[in-house]
Order: structure tokens, then C-alpha cells, then sequence
């Protein structure tokens, strides 16, 4: 069991971590959340003992990193694959740690076997691959068979058997009783292995609870609804339909529609009221990914904005094809009309001074933003070129639910 | 179809002066050169009167003030090695490869780039480790319109030119500025010297690029002198070597994956 | 559109690509899967010409890419994020890319607006995280505003409002027709990017198909039904000849992809459901049972080797005691 209390630290002016208080707890895979630059891995040296707090304090079972009886047998830790010897081999850099701690040789060999890197066990650790590198991290955090263990984005570089067996392990750590706390970014992944959430944006805490809560309470379910694709009249009859019932309709990509305020059983009568035939009626709640977005909305430090122009292409050679038109995509080129510019434009919209240089391509086109970025407020109202050009843009982002999230029957459903 | 030229010459000079390397190493070059010179100069001028008529004879005080570019050469093998090298190590060679697929105009639009660079420095290096070292000699001083002096002083800064294009051909063949600089380091600063010292092998060395092309910066041949070459002959050899490392550079360059 | 002809890469003894053909279409996201040393790489960078086929072609729209003119205006290309001189500003690395291809500087600009990098403009990349590299690499590719770009596991490192990012980016760039080749580990990721999908193993092509085909193909797909007229229900799929499997309490689940066709039989004899939802097995479970047996480093199951069980037990109590 890890417990921090108060947890504060502070970089000069800059504070990275502020009043942070969880636990997390054994038995369990608890996901360490946030953006970029939100103390997730200041946090984590502090629970290590690497860095001082400067307020508060972090225990393990008790007891403060640093005054932990044995400590490598107690925790095991995975922060950054690359803090290897690139000289030593990875056999010997695993008998160094063992021996630092008492723990005998031949675990060594055990935990190789278990990352499946017995084979090249004798080679130089500074040929490995990042896949391989984190393989030997992990083994590292193995070694002392602790009850307590952190990965630090563990599944960064490993290809997908490797995310599979990383997940299959955190799992199974936990369901032997220990406590395994695991930061990432990747949310479907998170989505999969963690059972509760810690999310943190700009060094304070945003939420502790598990993943169904978390997700329940950061996104509304909807109902996915599809007609005969072959009489699009049922598709504008049953939108008007379940609109008039009190229900919000968007379409989606690919010609269903997403239901939010109304029961299935309700859309299926009013579908049946209304003498539509139904292809499709499955429930789906948000993914983990939309319900973190819209809790860490303006926490993030890098933001990116759309790109303004597309003027530079070469023409297309003889006999080239031409691309192909895309459905739903109603944009007659590649520049969307200037909307309307609204207070709080970050940055000039660079007007067309056709460029003297230039010599091929058209890069005198006025370059016309592709959308007005969002308000500072708001990343994720972010317009972006994704957005069908056709449909009225949302202005308000909250209430917009990204329509690009979720086109595929994604594993919420089950 | 092939890439504009002054565009890729354009960003190989934005490349270049880009990065802290080019001045710290340019610099160090300069610095060191002049002032060792200054100060061998200086101790030169002491020991004049000590000297037997043999020495007085050979005494060459244009060669005295380039006595820094042993040392100061060094400081532009690494500026060489790195503008060659750092493409490697830091992985942007693939990066540069794929906006110039042209690996010929690629590499020498690089190399002329950093020769313009080096050859700028180098003369003015050349002249101001000449006029300061004269400064330091007092009465024994040269003067640059005395004969073969100009061509010395002009043949210091060829010469500083050419041995950091050996180095970018070398470079270009080792891929690698850890293992280029381990091979050209010792070359230079033990394996010629050690050649020019031990009689077996002195007539070898003299045919290594920085001894044969320093034979350009000397106005007063020494007494007993055998050497087969003259002063451009000595640049001529040292060109040769030059040719042969930039060659094997570019041949390595086009054959291998990036 | 690339299009790859029989090619074969050799190192020596070993085989990295084996006979590929395969064409990237413009318009749609081509994921490229497979596992690690399954020859990803290095056939991305043959497409670039920084590697050399041993046998076969590639072509960019038609030609080799050494004889592009300012061939970043073609193709743009995301390898590998860290190959940046650290010691130069990201603006300085992306004026000499522009430069040799012939774009304008203020190109430049707005290819750091679009990454969200401008603050960062004049630091030094050396100090730059993975997600910040990849940022740049990405702006590098946008730079020439290419019609083709490639990228190589591009949300590495990227956090997840990064990963939301690019991943609308990838989509908006294929919408406006240009081919979009993404190589990625993360099949999560994946699935909710890419049309087409192109899966190597060992060199070789394992599937060129979309992606729906894909899954259809490698998994098994099934629709859940549930109803308050479970009976007629049952009794009406019955007749049509389609076998239904009860599972718990209220659901009954038919095997294969026959949402539409339940639909329409439920609508004729009008049984009112309260689900019917195709499920399908995920991207994930596809490609493992694709690429089972390609696999370089296999890791046992999370556990030591069979008998280490007890005797790790053993092993730990000792040192618990102490």
C-alpha cells in the first residue's frame, strides 16, 4: 500500500506537485493518469525517495522510501528502461542489483525467463531495442519479488504480444495480492488493465475512483442505432422521431446514429411507433479516453492547432489518380472557408503574400485557417480539419462530444 | 531532375551555423594557433643568441609564428569530424537523406559549405598568428613582402583548409565522430610524429598530409634539407590525400543504407 | 500512393523483407502492423531510399523517390523522433529541411503552430521529452505539405491529449485524399485509426485487407440480442434457420455478422428489441492470431517457468523471514 499525505513539491517558483493525498491500494491495478508535465513521474521519485518533498510525505507500508527494510525486496520499480549500463550485459546488470540486495543468482535467470529475454541475456544491453530495453526494466522491478510495484509507461516500445503479456502480468500481479500502480498515456490500454484511477492535471489531484465510476461520471452512455442503409428516409424519420421523444441525435461516420437520453427499450418503441426497422441497437458507454479529455481540459502544456494551409502539394504527375472523394466529406478543397474569427485568436492568420521563392505548387494561396481555434478554455472544442465541413460547428465544445472518438464498435460495449 | 543546388548549399549553411560546435571549435582553432604561436615565437627570440651558426642559418621566423597550427589543426579536425559525423550520431542523416536523396549533392554541397567556413578561418588565422608571432620576434622578424613569405602565410590558411576536408572525408567514411576522431587524433598528433623522428621511417612520413603540406608555410629551408618536394609539391601531396579520403567518403556514403 | 514491387531486403544471412507487394492507397489511413523486427522499419526506409532494395521496386506515385524534385513536398516522413541534432533549435531544424527542399521559412511557423510547438521554437531539441521530439518529427513532415506521409509509431511518447491529436490529424490528412502510411504497436490505437490495414511477418505479407475484413476474418464476431418477446424471438430465428445460444439471463447471442438481417426478421413479425448489437472481437485478438509464430522475444505467461512456482515461494519466504 502506497499512501501520500499533503505531498508538495516545488521547483523554485515552479510547483510541480501540490497537496496531493491517495492510496493506492494492494490487490488491484491502480492507473496513474495526466498530461504531460502534470507531476505524474515527480510523484513517483517522491513515492522512490529520489526526490524530496517539500511538504507532505509518501509511505510505503508505513514507512518512507528511504527507512524501508530492504527496500529493493519490498518495492520493485520500472522508471526509465534507458538507465542501463549500455556496456554491461543484461545478465550481469540484473546480478549487480541482485546482489546489491541479497537476492540470489538464480533469480536472476528466473526473471529473465519470465520477460523472455534469456536468449539474449549475455548480450550488451546498449544493442537492445526500447522493446528489449523495457523487458530488462521490468525484470529489474521483478527481481526482489516485491509487494509493491510502479511501471512508468511500461508498454512503450514493446509490440503488441508484448503489450498483451505486459497486461496479462500487471494483472496478475495484482490478483496475488500486490499493489501495482502503473502510469501511461495510452487510455484504451489503461482502459483494459487498470481497476482504479488516480488522474492528476497541473500537480493536484482530479479524481480517485475506479475506472467505471470514473468513466460514468466524466461522459454520458448513448445508444448506437443504425436503419436499412438501403431507405435513408427511415434514417430522417426516426432522428425526427426520437428528437420530438427529448433524445439528442448525432450522426455518425458511418451512416448510424448516436443516441443520448433515452433508453434502448424507449428508442425501440418509438422506432417501432414510428415503423422503422432496426439493424443495430447497442448500448455503448464513452471511452475511458473521452472521459479523461474532458476532465483534464486545460491542464495541458503543449497544445496544437490546426494547420493553416495546404498550398504547398505538387501537382499531381500524369496519370496519377486523383484522391479519392470521401464520403460525408462534403469540403470542395482543401481550405475550409475562414469562419468567422472570434476574440482570443492566438495568432495571426497569415494573409496570402504570395511567396517569391516558391517554385513550384501554389504557395500564394491565401492561407486560410482551417478553423478558428478554440477558446483558451477549451482544447478539445479544437475544430481540427476533422470535422465534416457540411456540419455547423460547435462553438460550445463541451456539449460536443468528439464525433471522430468512436467510429468503431470499440470494446466498451462489452 | 536533380535538387537545386544552392538550396541544399543554403541548408547545409543553416545547419552549420546552427549549432554551438562550429563556433566553439573555430574559435578554439583560431585562439590556439595564435597564441601558440605567439609564445613559441617568443621563446624563439630568447634563444636566437644561444644558437650555433647552423641554427642561425636555418632560422625561419615565418615557420616560427605557424609553430600553434600543430595544436590549433587539431580544434578544426573536430570541427571537420562533426559536421560530418553529428548526421550520424544523432540519427538526422535519414532525416537529411530523405529531403536530399542526391547523396553526391548532399555530401559535398556539406563539405563545400564547411570548406568556405574553414578556409575564412583558416587565412585569417594564418595572417594573424603571422603578424602577431613577427610581433613577438622583435630585430628577427620577417616582413610579409620578404620572398616566399606571402606564399607561406596564404599556404598556412590552404593548409588548415585542406586537413579539415581530409578529416570530413574521414568522417564520412568512419560514420561515427567518436571512432573519427580516435583514428585522426593519434594519427596526427603521435603516428606522423613519431614517423618524422625515427630515422627508418622519416622518408615515409614526409609523405603524410600534414607533413607535406606544412612544407608550405616554410620560407627558409632548413640546412641539411632532402626532401624530394617543394612547397606547392608538399600542398600537392597533401591535395591527394584529400582527394582520396573525400572519394572514399563519397563512395561509402552512396553504397551503404542509411 | 506507394507501391511496393517484390521487395526483398538482405542483411547478410538474414532475410529482413521477403518479396512485398503491396500498394498505399491516397484517402484512407493504411495501418502498417506487425511484430517487432518483422521488417517495418526497414521497408519504410527503403520507400525513402535511405536503405537499398535487394530485389524488387517501390515507386511514389509512379517514381523512384531520388527522382522526386524537393521530394519532402511528396512525401513526408516521421521515423524516428530522436533523429534531431540536439544541439539545434527545432525552428533551425525545420529552416534546413525547408531550405533544401525550397519552401518558404514561414513555412516554418506554421508548421510549429499546427505541432504546438512555437513556445518552444528556439530551445534546443536536446532538451525536448519523447512527445515533444515526436511534435517536431511531425512538423517535419507537414513541413513540404506532402500528399503522401509516412509515420513510425507516431504516438509514442505523446500524451493522451497528443494521442487525440494526431490521431484526428492522421484523419483529416486522408480525408482530404492525400495517403496516409502509419506503422503503430497499439492495436487499441490502431483500430480506431486506420481504413486498411497491411500486416508483415518475418519479412512477409500477412494481409492486405480492410480492416473490418480483417476482423471479420481473424476473429470470431457475434450479435447480442435481448428482448421482452424472448419466445417469439427465439422461435422466429428458429425458422429462419438460425442458431441462437442463450446467454444468461434475457441476452441471446447468434452467431456471425446477421445484425441486419435479425433486424429485418424482427421488424416482419414485429418483436420488439431492446438490443441488438453487433460484437465483434478486437483488433488486438485478430492480429495475435494472425502473427502467432512471428514472434522474436516471447515472454512466458507472467509467471516463472512451471517449477519455479513453489520454489520462488520458497525463495521469497526465506528472505520475508529475515
Amino acid at each position: 500500500m502506497i499512501e501520500a499525505v499533503g505531498l508538495t513539491k516545488r521547483y523554485g517558483d515552479k510547483t510541480a506537485v501540490y497537496n496531493l493525498s491517495f492510496q493506492v491500494r494492494p490487490g488491484a491495478v491502480t492507473g496513474f493518469l495526466g498530461p504531460n508535465g502534470s507531476g505524474k513521474s515527480t510523484t513517483m521519485r517522491m513515492i522512490l525517495g529520489l526526490d524530496n518533498p517539500t511538504a507532505g510525505h509518501v509511505t510505503i507500508g508505513g514507512y518512507p522510501y528511504r527507512r524501508l527494510p530492504n527496500a529493493p525486496r519490498q518495492v520493485g520499480a520500472l522508471l526509465d528502461a534507458k538507465a542501463v549500463h549500455g556496456g554491461r550485459t543484461a545478465r550481469n546488470h540484473l546480478l549487480s542489483l541482485a546482489q546489491l540486495s541479497g537476492i540470489p543468482a538464480r533469480r536472476v535467470d528466473e526473471v529473465l525467463g519470465v520477460v523472455g529475454l534469456q536468449e539474449v541475456a549475455k548480450r550488451r544491453s546498449k544493442g537492445f531495442s526500447l522493446g528489449m530495453g523495457q523487458r530488462l526494466g521490468i525484470a529489474a522491478a521483478l527481481l526482489g519479488d516485491p509487494q509493491v510495484l510502479l511501471f512508468d509507461e511500461p508498454v512503450n516500445g514493446l509490440d503488441p504480444e508484448g503489450i498483451l503479456w505486459v497486461r496479462n502480468l500487471m494483472k496478475s500481479l495484482a490478483a496475488e495480492g500486490r499493489t501495482v500502480f502503473v502510469s501511461s498515456h495510452l487510455m484504451s490500454e489503461m482502459a483494459l488493465t487498470a481497476d482504479h484511477l488516480i488522474v492528476i492535471g497541473r500537480g493536484q489531484l482530479l479524481a480517485d475512483m475506479s475506472v467505471k465510476d470514473f468513466i460514468s461520471a466524466n461522459s454520458a452512455d448513448f445508444a448506437r442505432v443504425r436503419t436499412p442503409d438501403t431507405e435513408p428516409q427511415l434514417r430522417e424519420k426516426l432522428t425526427s422521431a426520437l428528437t420530438e421523444a427529448g433524445g439528442q441525435v448525432l450522426p455518425e461516420p458511418d451512416g448510424a446514429l448516436r443516441v443520448t437520453g433515452l433508453p434502448l427499450p424507449r428508442i425501440s418503441d418509438i422506432a417501432h411507433d414510428s415503423d422503422v426497422r432496426l439493424w443495430e441497437l447497442s448500448p455503448h458507454q464513452a471511452s475511458l479516453e473521452e472521459a479523461y479529455m474532458r476532465m483534464t481540459q486545460g491542464a495541458v502544456d503543449y497544445r496544437s492547432v490546426a494547420d493553416q494551409r495546404a498550398g504547398l502539394q505538387q501537382p499531381l504527375p500524369p496519370g496519377a489518380q486523383p484522391p479519392m472523394p470521401v464520403p460525408g466529406q462534403g469540403q470542395p478543397g482543401w481550405y475550409a472557408p475562414p469562419p468567422p474569427q472570434q476574440g482570443g485568436q492566438p495568432f495571426p492568420a497569415p494573409q496570402g503574400t504570395p511567396g517569391p521563392s516558391a517554385p513550384a505548387g501554389p504557395y500564394g494561396a491565401p492561407a486560410a485557417p482551417g478553423t478558428a481555434p478554440g477558446g483558451p478554455a477549451n482544447p478539445y472544442a479544437q475544430p481540427a480539419p476533422q470535422a465534416p465541413a457540411g456540419a455547423p460547428q460547435p462553438t460550445a465544445a463541451p456539449t460536443a462530444p468528439a464525433p471522430a472518438t468512436d467510429p468503431t464498435k470499440s470494446e466498451d460495449a462489452r | 531532375m536533380s535538387m537545386a543546388a544552392t538550396q541544399v548549399v543554403r541548408s547545409e549553411w543553416t545547419k552549420i551555423r546552427s549549432v554551438a560546435s562550429t563556433v566553439w571549435t573555430l574559435s578554439l582553432a583560431v585562439v590556439v594557433t595564435v597564441a601558440f604561436g605567439m609564445l613559441i615565437s617568443a621563446l624563439a627570440k630568447n634563444e636566437f643568441g644561444s644558437m650555433d651558426a647552423r641554427g642561425r642559418l636555418s632560422f625561419d621566423p615565418t615557420f616560427i609564428s605557424f609553430a600553434g597550427t600543430g595544436l590549433g589543426q587539431l580544434a578544426m579536425i573536430v570541427f571537420g569530424v562533426l559536421v560530418v559525423a553529428n548526421e550520424y550520431s544523432s540519427g538526422m542523416i535519414r532525416t537529411s537523406l530523405a529531403a536530399v536523396p542526391q547523396r553526391g549533392t548532399f555530401l559535398f554541397s556539406k563539405i563545400a559549405v564547411a570548406t568556405a567556413l574553414a578556409l575564412v578561418v583558416g587565412m585569417a588565422t594564418s595572417f594573424l598568428a603571422f603578424y602577431l608571432g613577427q610581433a613577438m620576434l622583435g630585430d628577427l622578424k620577417a616582413s610579409i613582402g620578404d620572398p616566399g613569405v606571402l606564399r607561406a602565410v596564404i599556404g598556412g590558411g590552404l593548409y588548415m583548409t585542406l586537413i579539415t576536408m581530409f578529416s570530413m572525408g574521414v568522417a564520412a567514411m568512419l560514420r561515427s565522430p567518436m571512432l573519427s576522431l580516435a583514428v585522426l587524433m593519434p594519427f596526427f598528433f603521435l603516428v606522423s610524429n613519431i614517423l618524422a623522428n625515427v630515422s627508418a621511417t622519416e622518408k615515409i612520413g614526409r609523405f603524410l598530409p600534414d607533413q607535406a603540406g606544412s612544407k608550405i608555410m616554410q620560407v627558409v629551408t632548413p640546412v641539411d634539407d632532402d626532401t624530394p618536394y617543394g612547397p606547392w609539391g608538399g600542398l600537392g601531396i597533401m591535395v591527394l590525400w584529400v582527394i582520396a579520403s573525400l572519394v572514399g567518403g563519397y563512395v561509402v556514403l552512396k553504397r551503404r543504407d542509411a | 500512393m506507394i507501391e511496393l514491387e517484390g521487395l526483398s531486403k538482405r542483411y547478410g544471412e538474414k532475410v529482413a523483407v521477403n518479396n512485398l507487394t503491396f500498394t498505399v492507397r491516397p484517402g484512407i489511413i493504411t495501418g502498417f502492423l506487425g511484430p517487432n523486427g518483422a521488417g517495418k522499419s526497414t521497408t519504410m526506409r527503403m520507400v525513402l531510399g535511405l536503405d537499398r532494395p535487394t530485389a524488387g521496386d517501390v515507386r511514389i506515385d509512379g517514381r523512384h523517390y531520388d527522382q522526386l524534385k524537393d521530394p519532402l513536398t511528396y512525401v513526408g516522413a516521421l521515423l524516428d523522433a530522436k533523429a534531431v541534432h540536439g544541439g539545434r533549435s527545432a525552428f533551425n531544424h525545420l529552416l534546413c529541411l525547408a531550405q533544401a527542399n525550397g519552401i518558404p521559412a514561414r513555412r516554418v511557423h506554421e508548421v510549429l503552430d499546427t505541432v504546438g510547438l512555437t513556445a518552444v521554437a528556439k530551445k534546443k531539441a536536446k532538451g525536448f521529452s519523447l512527445g515533444m521530439a515526436q511534435r517536431l518529427g511531425i512538423a517535419a513532415a507537414l513541413l513540404g505539405d506532402p500528399r503522401i506521409l509516412m509515420f513510425d509509431e507516431p504516438v509514442n511518447g505523446l500524451d493522451p491529449e497528443g494521442i487525440h491529436w494526431i490521431r484526428n490529424l492522421m484523419k483529416s490528412l486522408a480525408a482530404q485524399g492525400r495517403t496516409v502510411f502509419v506503422s503503430s504497436h497499439l492495436m487499441s490505437e490502431m483500430a480506431l485509426t486506420a481504413d486498411h490495414l497491411v500486416v508483415i511477418g518475418q519479412g512477409r505479407l500477412l494481409a492486405d485487407t480492410s480492416m473490418a475484413d480483417f476482423i471479420a476474418r481473424n476473429s470470431h464476431s457475434y450479435v447480442r440480442i435481448r428482448t421482452p418477446q424472448r419466445e417469439r424471438l427465439l422461435d422466429v430465428l428458429g425458422g429462419a434457420g438460425i442458431t441462437v445460444v442463450e446467454s444468461g439471463a434475457a441476452v441471446l447471442e447468434v452467431d456471425g455478422d446477421k445484425s441486419e438481417a435479425i433486424g429485418e426478421l424482427a421488424a416482419q413479425h414485429r418483436i420488439v428489441l431492446h438490443e441488438l448489437s453487433p460484437q465483434q472481437a478486437s483488433l488486438e485478438e485478430a492480429f495475435m492470431r494472425l502473427t502467432a509464430g512471428s514472434v522474436e522475444y516471447h515472454a512466458h505467461d507472467g509467471q516463472p517457468p512451471a517449477p519455479a512456482g513453489p520454489q520462488r515461494q520458497q525463495w521469497g519466504g526465506e528472505w520475508r523471514k529475515g
